[in-house]
């Protein structure tokens, strides 16, 4: 027994960077998950809209956090705002002496219930003359379901699973089978390789994710208010992103077991911190930016506001250009890593010469 | 080192559309990993119709020089000339293979990949299957097959489009002397259609087939030109005793029961009988020329059991 224990031990000294991963990563996720596990929302996004806004807006509990007014709107303008993910409440009032109303995105639903909650709070304490609002009205999700608004984020992380553990064992595998080089010296170039690499996984993927959205609608009743097409850009941007990270995986692990560590290690970060279980804007600042880091964070803003609040394109810019951009500079990198394994000799990618025998030297 | 010779037998004719008469190879080859020198200076060719063979030891640097050749590790220093890898079959010292493929499965995706369709692909797919006894195992998955079948499957991957040289990194390790004979029946087959082939291997017999070697040691290139040139530029003389000869001193080594011995001026001890050289005598030798006798007696003769004692 002690011979086999120690063997193992030794066999986990030599892999440096597995027996890394496993001392430092529970380290890390104790600390910034120990900042990130909170459902309070104390800062809510809120919007004064209406003749009274200005008004209203002074006499709002702290917790809500006025990002504008708007005095020419109306209820229509409030909703439209909402829908377009611009604040998690607004409050519509109207002229003098009507009670202001307040309406709340249920689809931000720790934010809507911080909001009832700090509404009841200041009714009870100080009358109804410091809670200036009546009859809240919760929009999009107004049962304030948790099925609603888990269910777009789970196709995130499934997508996640997919694109990122599965594809991350692809090039591993071959490496470890010593496959690799056989596959180097084939006329491929890097980015061939890695297409073909990823198409299987990307079909998978796709399937997967039509599944998902089916039994979403189906069984757990959520909507699909926006537009089809937004939701497949956002999907096929997102999938770029997941099965990029799988490849970049896949060329930096030497073996399946790092490769399944490091996939872990950029699965759990998105589960915990991407808006799924806990609200962004009730973490720690420095965790909150590196859930700003992370493509599962604009998929799911994305995905909730387009299945729930039906969001248009023109709304969801910024989270869109993340993803591109994330997916730009995932796939950039893991092409160019992956060029070092496939193309060691800086040989031309594409294969020069004439089929009749042209030579390619490499003359360092 | 002289330009490699065409090998007796192959024809040399080549096929239309082979790069007739271009030498394929390495000059003046360094490889470093790191700060270790893989090899250094060393150069092999081949050329079309020809079967060359780099000869050594465990660690003796065979393995760089092919995949310095066929692109797959960078070179310190040194030429590498080879041609369009459409043009190029490889086999690594590893599997070759993809093992959760089936035997069609490996040669579909090889076909693939190198643009063959149609029915002259599976024409040729299955010719090579044929030649290579595979046929029955069509449907089986590379990992379930035998060693011996696996290196032929690999070397049927590598033959499946023509290349014009083909790089055989230890073909032969492992497999059983009637499939090894199968293999060779491939290569040279390849070779007379015009192929050139350059192999490594630990097997001197193998070697001494070829019409070129060049014998590498500790990453460095200690002889080189026809099998029967190495022998007869072998200087002195090789004696064989059933006992290790008291006055061989450091250039006596084992090879089966007996022992042999190298006389370095040719003058034959009295009594000592002496036999013809053979390859891998050569080889000993040259590295004990090397090394200087003191040092390098038990290595060589390490080395000589190694490569060649084995057989």
């Amino acid at each position: 027994m002690w011979a086999i224990a120690m063997k193992e031990l030794r066999q986990i000294r030599r892999d440096h960077r597995l027996l890394g991963l496993m001392v430092a990563m529970p380290l890390l996720m104790l600390v910034v998950f120990g900042y990130a596990a909170s459902f309070d929302v104390t800062s809510i996004k809120t919007l004064a809209v209406g003749p009274g806004a200005e008004q209203v807006a002074g006499r709002l509990p702290d917790t809500f956090d006025l990002v504008g007014t708007r005095a020419d709107g109306g209820r229509d303008a409030a909703v439209d705002a909402l829908r377009r993910g611009e604040a998690a409440v607004a409050v519509v009032a109207g002229a003098q002496g009507a009670p202001p109303q307040l309406l709340l995105d249920g689809s931000q639903l720790f934010a809507a219930r911080s909001a009832l909650q700090s509404i009841g709070q200041a009714a009870t304490a100080g009358g109804a003359g410091s809670a200036p609002v009546v009859a809240p009205e919760v929009l999009f999700n107004p049962g304030l379901e948790t099925s609603t608004i888990m269910v777009p984020g789970l196709m995130g992380i499934v997508l996640v699973f997919v694109g990122v553990l599965m594809t991350s064992l692809g090039v591993v595998r071959e490496r470890q089978a010593g496959t690799l080089e056989q596959l180097a010296v084939m006329p491929f170039r890097p980015r061939q390789v890695i297409a073909g690499k990823i198409l299987p996984y990307l079909g998978i993927a796709v399937f997967d994710m039509t599944v998902i959205v089916l039994v979403g609608l189906t069984l757990f009743d959520v909507p699909f208010r926006g537009s089809v097409l937004t939701f497949a850009l956002a999907a096929a941007l997102f999938l770029l992103v997941t099965l990029g990270l799988g490849v970049l995986i896949s060329t930096v692990s030497e073996n399946q077991g790092q490769a399944v560590m490091l996939a872990l290690m950029t699965l759990l970060p998105q589960v915990l911190l991407s808006g799924l279980l806990f609200p962004i804007e009730a973490m720690a600042a420095g965790v909150r930016w590196i859930a700003y880091l992370l493509p599962l964070s604009y998929f799911i803003q994305i995905a909730r506001g387009v299945l729930i609040r039906g969001t248009p394109l023109d709304a969801l810019w910024l989270p869109i250009g993340m993803l591109a951009a994330l997916g730009v500079a995932v796939f950039g990198l893991s092409v160019l890593r992956f060029r070092r394994d496939l193309a060691p000799t800086g040989r031309p990618s594409r294969p020069r010469g004439t089929r009749h025998g042209s030579a390619a030297e490499a003359t360092p | 080192m002289s330009a490699p010779a065409t090998a007796p037998g192959a024809a040399p004719g080549a096929r239309p559309g082979r790069a007739e008469g271009r030498a394929w190879g390495v000059r003046d080859l360094t490889v470093r990993y790191g700060r270790r020198t893989a090899v250094e200076h060393v150069t092999v060719e081949t050329a079309p119709g020809t079967v060359t063979a780099v000869v050594g030891g465990d660690g003796a640097g065979k393995t760089t020089v092919l995949r310095a050749l066929v692109g797959a590790v960078r070179p310190a220093g040194g030429t590498v000339t080879a041609p369009d890898r459409r043009r190029l079959g490889y086999v690594s010292a590893g599997p070759g293979v993809y093992p959760d493929l089936t035997v069609d499965g490996n040669l579909a995706f090889v076909a693939g990949a190198y643009g063959l369709t149609g029915a002259a692909a599976r024409e040729r797919a299955a010719e090579l299957l044929a030649r290579t006894g595979l046929t029955g195992a069509r449907g089986r998955l590379a990992g379930q097959l035998s060693g011996g079948m696996r290196r032929k499957l690999a070397l049927a991957c590598a033959l499946l489009h023509e290349p014009d040289l083909l790089a055989l990194d230890e073909p032969t390790t492992g497999v059983d002397p009637v499939s090894r004979a199968e293999l060779w029946g491939l290569l040279t087959r390849a070779a007379a259609a015009g192929a050139a082939v350059l192999l490594s291997t630990t097997y001197l017999d193998e070697a001494e087939r070829t019409a070129f070697v060049v014998v590498l040691d500790g990453g460095g290139q200690l002889a080189a030109g026809p099998p029967d040139e190495v022998v007869a530029r072998m200087p002195g003389a090789i004696v064989e005793a059933a006992e290790r000869p008291a006055w061989a001193g450091d250039h006596a080594w084992r090879r089966g029961r007996a022992w042999r011995a190298w006389v370095p001026d040719g003058v034959v001890p009295a009594g000592a009988a002496r036999v013809p050289p053979r390859l891998d005598d050569a080889v000993v030798v040259a590295a004990l020329r090397r090394d200087g006798a003191a040092g390098a007696g038990a290595g060589a003769a390490g080395d000589g059991n190694g490569a060649g004692g084995g057989r």
